[in-house]
């Protein structure tokens, strides 16, 4: 069991070495100036800007060798610290991160674990039938191969514009103060469906298929034809089944659940969502190199942990694993 | 009578056509009986094991019965057949190494399928304890995934969980194949010491390795694509088998202390035939040194002596 | 025991009829049987045909303004206008190629880069294993956008055929996961310890044992690469990383919901493009599923 965790420990930290200096290189290689970009919204004297930009550079850290850059950056990041942003200026990158993950959380945990729930149980009926199985097969997958933007858009102008049910854009309504109201509840509500559903659907699709695909696996285990050899009722083989099959979709969930913290990108832009994806796509429209790196660096974070975390649960919940490590049987 | 089984036809559903893998098998077995069925692999055997207990697609029943007890068994019923299953007729399948489920401990398991087969676990643990003292397993198996135990062990295991609610017929399908021949012999007997016990009251043993069966079988069924060739005592089988391709079955079997230069070891020359569009007549007759002209219409499966059965013209003939 | 009889074997005894089909043809035989290949790739061929004879059906530039802006769907402008009074239909077909090809290029890279990646961690196994999985890991972590943003500032014009080996780049290592632990199956068999043990070199080993075995493999992952990349391809040019000097399907819905197709009801811009990418996308996945079918002899239906 050590020596599974010591090996996986050494790829995480060497992967996280190397996807930091990656994240930490990415404005570096970026053509122009950043600073230079920041103060052409200041007009000024020369003097005023040369000192404005000497300011900025120690703001910034890019007054040191670059090497020395390096380094900051490891600190900085120890302590928590990603760096200021340029757009939004003089806020600290990790602040408006803070201020979009909840966000993010908000609308991708329920939709996250609900498609998880409804989309393995309609899944492991389609094994139940033929007939059943001809309708949910092609409707999970045509679901999971749809592009999130699409059925945003489609939402947004059906629900949103035609309809006029739902806003469109924001997370609570423009002219509102985030307070424990209810009118705030609703408003925030009224937003946040959209974008949960259009997220909820595709999820939906592709764990439909997954679990369909894993339960008619297991449906032809010889452990499930020893039970119906022995007349085991139809509803002890398919218990079991959906238990086994269920095992790595689980692993698929973690991942999901880890990675929530990376936005969904287009929905966010569709619905002008402000999750950390909204920001992202802000920073790359304004040039802002620093938000971006550090948002990446938040994601990377969070994808490498929640992997690992994983990889723990695993072990606990499926015995092959397990045992699989002290060499199991004879 | 245990078992009485009448013109029973099975075939396989395939898109090329029917597979006629059991086509018109009649045969008896008394109650304490332990009849051993061998034959080549694809002749049938696994077939009529299935068709008793488990006829699922691509298995299609076309004709016949299967009689238990003086009770007839619904065979081409998938539900109706379960009030039987593990109650009066009960297998141990060839697959038996991964039988028990990978994710449950085996205590477990045993107790949630007794639970829906509404019996009681509690009721029959001391039952459970006793029979794996029998086949030298510890209790504490139970608390056990499969994933922790040998070959030999699930086997046992299997052998226990299949015989637990003393079936009147239990069907052992090819289950010392994967053992080392110490093991084998140590099942082989394990099996004797069930129905000794009454436990279970008859059994069919499936396998190709007729040495297995002269230990512990008292009459030998031996079957080939897809129809009986022969069925007597052991003894009778063994020594003086009446049948061509029993004969060449028993005469292919090397014996202890025979070198092979002085004796060449021959097997029997040719290929079954495919059961797609089998063979009209007797279907042993492309390879059988003493076919004849009759041959091409099918011999019916009599008794020649007393308890001793055989399908081809030549015997019935001499007999006659 | 055994008497040796002579056989006499004057009378003609008819032969048993043997059938022994060909690999190939027992394919075809169930590929023309199967449903969902037959949907599948029925629905995926319609749209190649109109990707290559629909431009042919138009005479406009996508990009110049040809009609009244934002009007639906007409006999004279069959997708209708956008906003400006571009005509729909052609940024459609146009479109649809821009798809195709990102799929065969950017699949297609990432299928090649993926299978050697796989083969060869799959093969060796030990260190050089342990180095490509590393090295998996760290690009499946990198979000593809730090790169792309580096790219797409550096080169103001871009193309499809660049978008499309940038894709091949980064999507290579689900493929090569998948690709790993099926040679990592095979190459245990007995088949190959003969090849090894034969002496054979491992590359040609690679090709010739466990490639042919692995064919079926192969081409589904490529399907699902080919599908996947015009997904991600869909995802970067709706938020304006994708080519600048052409359209795309992305590139539609990302001009429809930037000019307000929306807000003015212009549906004919936005639905067709991301009705193309799933109708397209949904029907590899399920053509993928009935190619497993007829590979694979334990899932075919009766």
């Amino acid at each position: 069991m050590r020596r599974y965790f010591g090996r996986k420990i050494v790829v995480y930290l060497s992967t996280f070495f190397l996807a930091v200096t990656i994240d930490w290189a990415i404005p570096r290689f970026m053509p122009g100036n950043p600073i230079l970009n920041l103060l052409t919204r200041v007009a000024g004297r020369p003097e005023t800007v040369q000192h404005m930009y000497n300011y900025y550079s120690r703001i910034f850290g890019l007054d040191v060798p670059v090497w020395k850059q390096y380094i900051n950056f490891w600190i900085a990041l120890f302590h928590g610290d990603l760096g200021t942003s340029v757009l939004m200026f003089p806020q600290k990158v990790s602040a408006i991160i803070m201020r979009a993950v909840p966000y993010d959380i908000f609308l991708l945990v329920p939709a996250i674990l609900l498609s998880f729930y409804a989309g393995n149980k309609f899944g492991a009926f389609a094994a139940r039938t033929k007939w059943l199985d001809n309708t949910i097969l092609p409707l999970g997958y045509m679901l999971t191969a749809t592009p999130y933007m699409w059925l945003g858009i489609l939402l947004a102008w059906s629900l949103g514009i035609v309809a006029g049910i739902f806003p469109i854009a924001g997370a609570y309504g423009f002219n509102l103060q985030p307070s424990l109201s209810w009118v705030f509840i609703l408003s925030l509500l009224e937003h946040w469906f959209l974008p949960f559903v259009s997220l909820f659907l595709v999820y939906f699709g592709g764990w439909a298929i997954g679990m369909r695909n894993m339960i008619i696996y297991e449906l032809e285990a010889d452990y499930s034809h020893y039970l119906e050899a022995l007349g085991a009722p139809r509803s002890l083989v398919r218990k079991y089944a959906y238990r086994n099959a269920i095992l790595p979709q689980i692993t698929g969930l973690a991942l999901q659940l880890g990675v929530v913290v990376a936005g969904a990108l287009v929905t966010e832009v569709v619905f002008s969502y402000p999750g950390i994806g909204y920001w992202i796509l802000q920073a790359i429209q304004n040039q802002d190199y620093f938000l971006i790196q550090g948002c990446f660096l938040f994601i990377i974070i969070m994808v490498l942990v929640a992997n690992f975390i994983i990889d723990i649960v695993y072990v606990i919940v499926d015995p092959r694993t397990r045992l699989g490590m002290v060499g199991g049987s004879a | 009578m245990s078992l009485q089984t009448k013109n029973l036809r099975v075939y396989y559903q395939t898109l090329r056509g029917d597979v006629k893998a059991l086509d018109g098998v009649t045969f008896n077995i008394k109650d304490g009986e332990i009849m051993g069925l061998a034959g080549e692999s694809g002749c049938g055997k696994t077939t009529l094991a299935n068709s008793i207990i488990y006829l699922t697609p691509p298995m299609k029943y076309i004709d016949g019965s299967v009689e238990l007890d003086g009770e007839e068994l619904p065979i081409w019923d998938m539900d109706s057949m379960n009030t039987f299953r593990y109650k009066k007729v009960s297998i141990i399948p060839q697959y038996a190494m991964n039988a028990m489920n990978p994710t449950r401990k085996i205590g477990k398991m045993t107790e949630e399928l007794l639970v829906s087969k509404r019996v009681s676990y509690k009721k029959t643990r001391s039952e459970l304890e006793r029979r794996l003292d029998l086949v030298e397993l510890k209790n504490d198996i139970l608390g056990m995934y499969p994933i922790e135990l040998s070959g030999g062990m699930k086997q046992r295991m299997v052998l226990v969980l299949s015989t637990l609610l003393n079936p009147s017929l239990l069907i052992a399908d090819e289950i010392t194949s994967a053992l080392d021949v110490s093991t084998q012999k140590a099942v082989a007997e394990m099996l004797v010491e069930f129905r000794n016990r009454k436990i279970v009251k008859s059994m069919i043993v499936i396998t190709h390795d007729i040495s297995i069966l002269y230990q512990i079988a008292d009459s030998i069924l031996v079957m080939y694509a897809g129809k009986l060739a022969e069925k007597a005592s052991t003894d009778a089988i063994v020594h003086s088998p009446m049948h061509p391709y029993t004969r060449l079955l028993i005469s292919s079997l090397p014996k202890v202390g025979v070198k092979y230069s002085e004796k060449k070891l021959t097997g029997i020359k040719g290929n079954t035939p495919l059961l797609l569009n089998p063979p009209i007549g007797c279907r042993f007759r492309d390879r059988c040194p003493v076919a004849f002209d009759k041959c091409m219409e099918e011999p019916p499966f009599v008794e020649i002596e007393k308890d001793h059965f055989v399908a081809c013209w030549r015997e019935r003939d001499r007999n006659a | 025991m055994t008497e040796q009889i002579n056989i006499q074997k004057s009378e003609k005894i008819d032969k048993v009829p043997v059938i022994k089909p060909k690999k190939i043809n027992e394919f075809i035989y169930f590929a023309l049987r199967n449903n969902k290949l037959k949907i599948g790739l029925g629905v995926v061929l319609f749209f190649i045909l109109l990707a290559i004879i629909g431009p042919l059906f138009t005479k406009y530039d996508w990009n110049a303004y040809i009609g009244p802006m934002s009007q639906a769907p007409s006999r004279e402008f069959w997708f209708g206008t956008t906003t400006f009074g571009q005509d729909v239909y052609t940024q459609f077909v146009l479109g649809l190629r821009a798809a195709f090809l990102v799929g065969i290029i950017g699949g297609g890279l990432g299928t090649f880069i993926g299978i050697i990646i796989g083969f060869v961690a799959g093969y060796r196994g030990g260190i050089v294993d342990e180095v490509l999985n590393i090295l998996t890991n760290v690009v499946l972590v990198i979000p593809t956008f730090a790169l792309l943003l580096i790219i797409a500032a550096y080169l103001k014009v871009r193309g499809i055929m660049i978008e499309s080996v940038f894709i091949g780049l980064t999507a290579w290592p689900w493929a090569a996961r998948a690709i790993r632990a099926q040679t990592f199956s095979l190459r245990s068999r007995d088949f190959v310890d003969m090849a090894r043990m034969s002496g054979m070199k491992p590359l040609k080993i690679i090709f010739t044992e466990i490639a042919p075995n692995m064919m079926s493999y192969l081409l589904m992952t490529f399907i699902l690469q080919f599908g996947g990349a015009i997904l991600i391809a869909a995802t970067l040019d709706f938020i304006g990383l994708g080519p600048t000097n052409t359209i795309s399907l992305g590139l539609m819905m990302n001009y429809a919901v930037m000019w307000g197709a929306l807000q003015f009801g212009n549906w004919w811009w936005f639905v067709p493009p991301g009705f193309a990418i799933m109708a397209i996308v949904g029907s590899l996945y399920i053509m993928n599923v009935g190619l497993d079918e007829v590979f694979n002899p334990k899932l075919r239906e009766m």
